[in-house]
């Protein structure tokens, strides 16, 4: 029985990496303490996220034993499927907030745009894994058409900010598979050129979220709101926080989002420098981590998939806490791990289920 | 090269092994990393950047953001205090405040003003009129302060709006204090009113620096006694200071500094004599004024009609005050303080004691009167009352029949400026000084006056000029004479009380409800006059023999006291030698009807004035009033009403004056 017990435990963790499952299952811990303080000690709600929680950790444990070439061979499906989903979502999608993002299945609605954070990075890693070593501009061109095809789907939900997340995860993907420092630098320098195009492009309440952000102080009942009650949240909070359960912004109602993108304001205010210093040491530690199994993979398609997943965690983290804290404009980007949400919350352990994937099967690969 | 490479992975391999077909897994992964190194230079280098970015808002601006948070949480909220309670001498309440729910709006806070209302008045009742009142606050309001509705909710009312609040933001119910005026409209001209303050109250108050202790007040004294003494009633605010959430709700209160409720007034009006003095009045308009001489306080103040001080507090609704204000009765005219009418007779006994004062009469001394008076040289006979005359005429008689030829000789030898400065010294044409706002110094007549009153290119010269006639006319109290009610019960108060002139004050003490302190009003002895005490003595007892043997003598016959008094029958319409005909006049244009009088008669302790407006005959129409006012005063009685005569009832003896 006893051996029956420990053959399972070792079935059940041999795929898991104990370091990294540390690292997030800490950030997850915060992410409990800070909902439950957001959500008024809402117990219902943190439950919500508990059960969440409870099926993203299955769907990491999946992907985790899942070997990496088998998750290759699933790229085009997958690819296909959220591209199919995106063009029914802009076909029968339900609108919710002004925008197109969700599809009603009959028992539950889902947001085609998380499931393509995951398939894009999928199908471009497994594309250059595919033709290693004889990639060329026509494969580059190819690469950039598989990025446009979800990017413009998602930007006319109108969804600007996960249309860039996609865009960026595909750009991780080219730069880490050797994408030329020219290409690189000439891409940044026609964004920039084409900036004023593009904003012709923008819908009105992107342009005003942009202007906001350049200038919150010009419209503080309206779209800069969120962001002047956010930074009056952290910076409030001084070094050591007002503690646990006592942000006035936040209990007082001043805080916009502050279960879900704004709750990064939440911690702040109530941990102070010290609390948001250490979650970036927590996020440094996961990228970190995350950089170390992509640097050790074996091969092409571990290495880009690590190193996208890796990137992207960074990246999601890094946006919102800008956001909140007000360097960078307000887009619609969850704070990894701790935002409240389950569907991000599932994706988000899926990458981890793939970076454990490719740090458990290095050796078999090697052998 | 046949192809341009884009990946510099693939060109390093063309370069090292010559073909870009050949692999070489340590060099792609050492290609690898350097890149992922390079990521993570900028990975520390963004989070370092936000690391930054916390430092700058938790340490640098810190104090900027707390203060901010403060502010955003912290709401001072002014608590109003309750407003002091006017009771009359006896301590019975002329104005309180209770306390009651009103349902306010803020407009800014709500979009569709008339859907909410609309849907508000569903759950309680909300009346067109309540609709039109809010709207006209709404004009006159300009900032974003919240705005009743409705007042005086139910406690059914207020419940069903709690359970439907959710449904109106920017809709609230307050607990407010309410002025209410339990007597309605008994002395509603002394006792004013309280209403919403508007632009220019708010300069006033910033004037008095009192703009802080204002806030959260929304009522203001407007008239009266509520209006002079606004500053003793109000009290000082307390402060409040709650946590709200970003709605605006209070969700708790963090510190508390009560309110001081104003002062209370206790008034020298004697209430219960001034409902039986309104009473007296019936239906007529007119004034009266009774005084206590030895202090100047005063013990009734009317001004029929009155108005219900009730409707202001809210803000009147446009029907009432357009019913008020245009009314030909005048409701709001304040007609003993404001109101200046021409004395007629009741100004002899005054003129008589000037007389004697400046050595222009003894008191023995006599005319004989024809009926009337001639100036030499003039065919113009300025008519006595009584056709073919009194006969020999002496002080005495000269008050006690009211003969008029008596006075026109005596003016006519009189100076008119020498007259003016005397009768100054008992109130007249001057401001008396009483604790009341808008007072009106009514006119007597002089040399420089006159000058004055027809000064400007509009007239001229002989406007301006003093005639004889002039003195004539003024000295039966007619022409441009013209005393309000007050100051004729002032100078009759001071008649009576041996030369000594008390400032008439309605207000006998203050009382601080905290402290328990008392502030009286100390009875002000302005000046004596200066008049020999035998002198006031040949007035007085003529003013006894009026209501003996002369023209009072029906309205006092069988009073238990000793009672003086003067008649008086002031012109309003010119009769141009036709014989007076009460009947065939406009009711309006008929003569207004005085009476002056003081009781009991050698130690007086009232001393009052009585107008009534087109009553006819002084003796007919006032003097009956002031009976019943002293026979209340000095007996307690109520029961001998003699209910006074209709204006030209048929008897000859009340009709002369």
């Amino acid at each position: 029985m006893l051996e029956f017990a420990a053959r399972f435990w070792e079935f059940l963790v041999r795929r898991i990496d104990r370091s990294l499952f540390g690292i997030v299952m800490a950030l997850v811990a915060v992410g409990f303490v800070t909902l439950f303080s957001a959500a008024d000690q809402n117990l219902a709600r943190v439950g919500n996220q508990l059960a969440s929680l409870v099926v993203a950790l299955v769907a990491m444990w999946v992907v985790a034993n899942i070997p990496p070439q088998t998750l290759a061979r699933a790229a085009v499906p997958l690819y296909v499927l959220a591209v199919v989903l995106l063009v029914g979502v802009a076909l029968f999608g339900v609108v919710v907030n002004g925008s197109r993002r969700w599809l009603n299945l009959g028992i539950t609605r889902i947001q085609p745009s998380e499931l393509m954070k995951i398939a894009l990075p999928l199908m471009l890693a497994w594309y250059f894994q595919k033709f290693e070593g004889r990639i060329g501009w026509k494969d580059f061109l190819l690469a950039a058409v598989l990025i446009a095809i979800p990017a413009i789907l998602v930007k006319r939900q109108p969804d600007l900010g996960t249309a860039l997340l996609l865009i960026s995860s595909g750009f991780f993907v080219l730069y880490l598979a050797g994408l030329s420092w020219k290409i690189i630098v000439g891409l940044f320098v026609a964004v920039g050129a084409a900036a004023p195009v593009l904003w012709t492009l923008l819908h009105d309440y992107q342009r005003r979220r942009i202007l906001t952000f350049l200038d919150p102080t010009q419209d503080p009942l309206g779209a800069g709101y969120h962001t002047a009650q956010a930074s009056i949240a952290i910076g409030s909070g001084g070094v050591v926080g007002k503690g646990w359960l006592n942000g006035t912004q936040t209990h007082l109602d001043f805080l916009p989002e502050r279960h879900t993108d704004f709750i990064f304001a939440v911690f702040g205010e109530e941990f102070g420098l010290i609390g948001n210093v250490l979650l970036v040491f927590l996020y440094l530690l996961l990228v970190g981590r995350g950089m170390m199994i992509a640097a050790d993979a074996s091969t092409l398609f571990g290495r880009l998939m690590a190193g996208a997943v890796t990137l992207m965690l960074f990246t999601y983290a890094f946006v919102n806490m800008g956001m909140v804290s007000g360097v960078l404009p307000v887009v619609g980007v969850p704070l990894p791990f701790i935002s409240y949400g389950g569907t991000a919350l599932l994706s988000l352990f899926i990458g981890i289920g793939i970076l454990m994937s490719v740090q458990a099967h290095r050796k078999l690969v090697h052998s | 090269m046949a192809r341009r490479s884009l990946f510099s992975r693939t060109r390093r391999a063309e370069h090292g092994f010559g073909g870009y077909e050949v692999r070489n897994p340590e060099r792609e992964q050492f290609w690898f990393r350097r890149r992922l190194a390079i990521a993570g230079v900028l990975v520390l280098a963004a989070f370092g950047g936000l690391v930054a970015r916390f430092v700058y808002l938790q340490v640098t601006q810190h104090g900027h953001y707390r203060t901010l948070a403060e502010s955003n949480r912290i709401a001072v909220v002014p608590i109003p205090p309750n407003r002091g309670v006017i009771t009359d001498r006896n301590g019975v309440v002329l104005a309180q405040s209770d306390s009651a729910y009103t349902l306010e709006i803020q407009p800014s806070r709500v979009k569709d003003l008339d859907r909410v209302i609309d849907e508000l008045a569903e759950i309680v009742e909300v009346t067109p009129r309540d609709r039109k009142r809010f709207r006209k606050l709404i004009e006159e309001s300009k900032n974003f302060e919240s705005l009743p509705l409705r007042t005086r909710l139910s406690d059914e009312e207020v419940a069903r709006f709690a359970v439907n609040r959710y449904r109106f933001p920017g809709v609230e119910i307050k607990a407010r204090l309410f002025r209410t005026y339990p007597l309605g409209e008994v002395g509603s001209h002394f006792l004013g009113h309280i209403g919403r303050i508007n632009d220019r109250d708010l300069e006033k108050i910033a004037e008095w620096e009192a703009t802080a202790n204002y806030k959260g007040t929304d009522y203001i004294g407007k008239l009266g006694v509520e209006f002079t003494y606004e500053r003793e009633l109000h009290g000082t605010t307390g402060v409040e200071e709650v946590e709200v959430d970003a709605g605006g709700r209070a969700v708790r209160t963090l510190s508390r500094v009560p309110p001081i409720a104003g002062n209370n007034l206790r008034l020298s009006i004697d209430i219960k004599l001034q409902q039986a003095a309104e009473a007296a009045f019936g239906t007529r308009r007119g004034a009266l004024v009774a005084i206590d001489p030895a202090t100047g306080e005063v013990l009734a103040f009317v001004s029929r009609p009155g108005f219900d001080p009730n409707l202001f507090v809210d803000g009147i609704d446009p029907v009432s005050w357009k019913e008020l204000n245009e009314s030909p009765d005048r409701p709001m005219l304040n007609r003993p303080l404001k109101g200046a009418y021409p004395p007629g007779s009741t100004i002899k006994p005054f003129l008589a004691l000037g007389a004697l004062a400046l050595g222009r009469r003894t008191a023995s001394q006599t005319i004989s009167d024809p009926g009337y008076f001639q100036i030499a040289g003039h065919s113009h006979r300025f008519r006595d009352d009584k056709p073919g005359g009194h006969g020999v005429v002496d002080m005495y008689k000269s008050i006690v029949v009211s003969c008029d030829t008596y006075y026109y000789q005596l003016a006519a030898e009189s100076d008119i400026d020498e007259t003016h400065a005397f009768m100054s010294t008992l109130g007249f044409g001057r401001l008396s000084g009483v604790d009341l706002e808008g007072e009106s110094a009514g006119v007597l007549p002089s040399r420089a006056w006159k000058r004055k009153r027809f000064a400007g290119p509009n007239y001229r010269e002989d406007h301006r000029k003093w005639y004889l006639g002039d003195s004539v006319s003024a000295g039966i109290g007619q022409g441009y004479t013209a005393f309000t009610p007050l100051q004729l019960a002032h100078a009759t108060a001071t008649l009576a009380n041996d030369g000594v002139a008390f400032r008439p004050h309605l207000v006998k003490q203050v009382e601080n409800l905290r402290t328990g302190e008392v502030t009286r009003i100390a009875a002000e002895s302005t000046h004596t006059l200066a008049v020999s005490k035998e002198h006031i003595e040949v007035i007085r007892s003529a003013l006894v023999g009026v209501n003996k043997e002369g023209t009072g003598r029906r309205a006092f016959d069988g009073a238990k006291y000793v009672a003086g008094g003067k008649t008086g029958t002031a012109q309003v319409y010119s009769l141009k030698g036709e014989t007076y005909d009460a009947s065939k006049i406009d009711e309006r244009l008929r003569d207004h009807a005085w009476f002056m009088a003081y009781a009991p008669a050698d130690r007086p302790r009232i001393a009052i004035a009585v107008l009534v407006e087109n009553g006819g005959f002084g003796a007919q129409a006032a003097a009956p009033i002031a009976r019943q006012v002293f026979d209340y005063f000095l007996l307690g009685d109520q029961a001998p009403s003699a209910a006074p005569l209709a204006p030209g009832a048929p008897d000859p003896d009340d009709q002369s004056d």
